[in-house]
């Protein structure tokens, strides 16, 4: 297990999981920072397979949603995967309301995510 | 009055939770109203007064058990916050701008800019007394 800046990156076979150190992804220098470190998994690690479980975070902004959405195009330009998961209601509802769950594949928990990469 | 520095307003954000704690506001209320200030705030400080040092942010704010209102002004040009693009569209997706205001509509039960665009009230009446009634 690596945990470094904001994030926690764990392996399960071939498939990286990063859970989030912050409860709180607002702080514009921290989303920042974390954005780099998502964009370095993809850019620099070269990861293939990307799980990101929000079980930890209780809010999160638009600004967040800025780097996630970067991240998809990026992982998706080197036919990568991401999958989202254990995201609480009120977050998910930012995700809908914005209309981010058709971008993303957002998954109960998981494994229900693990299973489907 | 809150100085044009990105996270000027934690503290009034911390303790606007603690208060909607208290008063036994519920969680998808508090977290709306926690998201929309922070968005509002952002918008203000990053767009309006564009970080600069010599600007302020102006902010009132009322809270009871049943009701919250902000009204949260800079000292920029404005902007038309129907101008905006929507952010829902394919095109938009990787456009950051419009994402935040419209969080701020869905969330609360009132957003209103004045029409300079340099102020925005917004207002919240708590959802199990709003569908009570």
């Amino acid at each position: 297990m690596a945990a470094k800046g904001h994030l926690e990156v764990t392996e399960s076979d071939d498939v990286t999981i990063v859970r989030f150190l912050d409860r709180k992804i607002l702080d514009e220098a921290n989303i920042q920072e974390l954005g780099q470190e998502l964009f370095d998994l993809v850019e620099t690690e070269r990861r293939a397979k990307i799980l990101l479980n929000f079980q930890n975070v209780e809010f999160l902004s638009s600004a967040a949603l800025g780097k996630l959405i970067t991240l998809d195009r990026k992982q998706k330009a080197q036919q990568g995967e991401l999958k989202l998961s254990n995201i609480r209601p009120e977050i998910y509802e930012v995700f809908a309301i914005t209309k981010l769950n058709k971008l993303f594949e957002i998954f109960d928990d998981e494994s229900d995510a693990l299973a489907a990469f | 009055m809150l100085p044009s520095q990105l996270g000027a307003g934690d503290s009034l954000l911390d303790s606007l939770l603690t208060q909607l704690e208290a008063f036994c506001w519920e969680q998808r209320d508090a977290f709306g109203i926690r998201l929309a200030v922070e968005e509002a705030l952002v918008n203000a400080i990053r767009h309006g007064n564009c970080l600069d040092c010599g600007k302020r942010v102006h902010v009132k704010c009322q809270l009871t058990a049943e009701e919250f209102w902000i009204r949260i002004e800079d000292e920029g040009d404005g902007f038309d916050p129907n101008g905006l693009p929507d952010p829902t569209a394919p095109e938009n997706l990787e456009v950051p701008s419009g994402r935040g205001v419209m969080l701020m509509r869905n969330f609360m039960s009132l957003v209103e800019y004045n029409e300079q665009g340099n102020c925005v009230e917004m207002g919240k009446r708590r959802s199990d007394l709003a569908s009570a009634e």
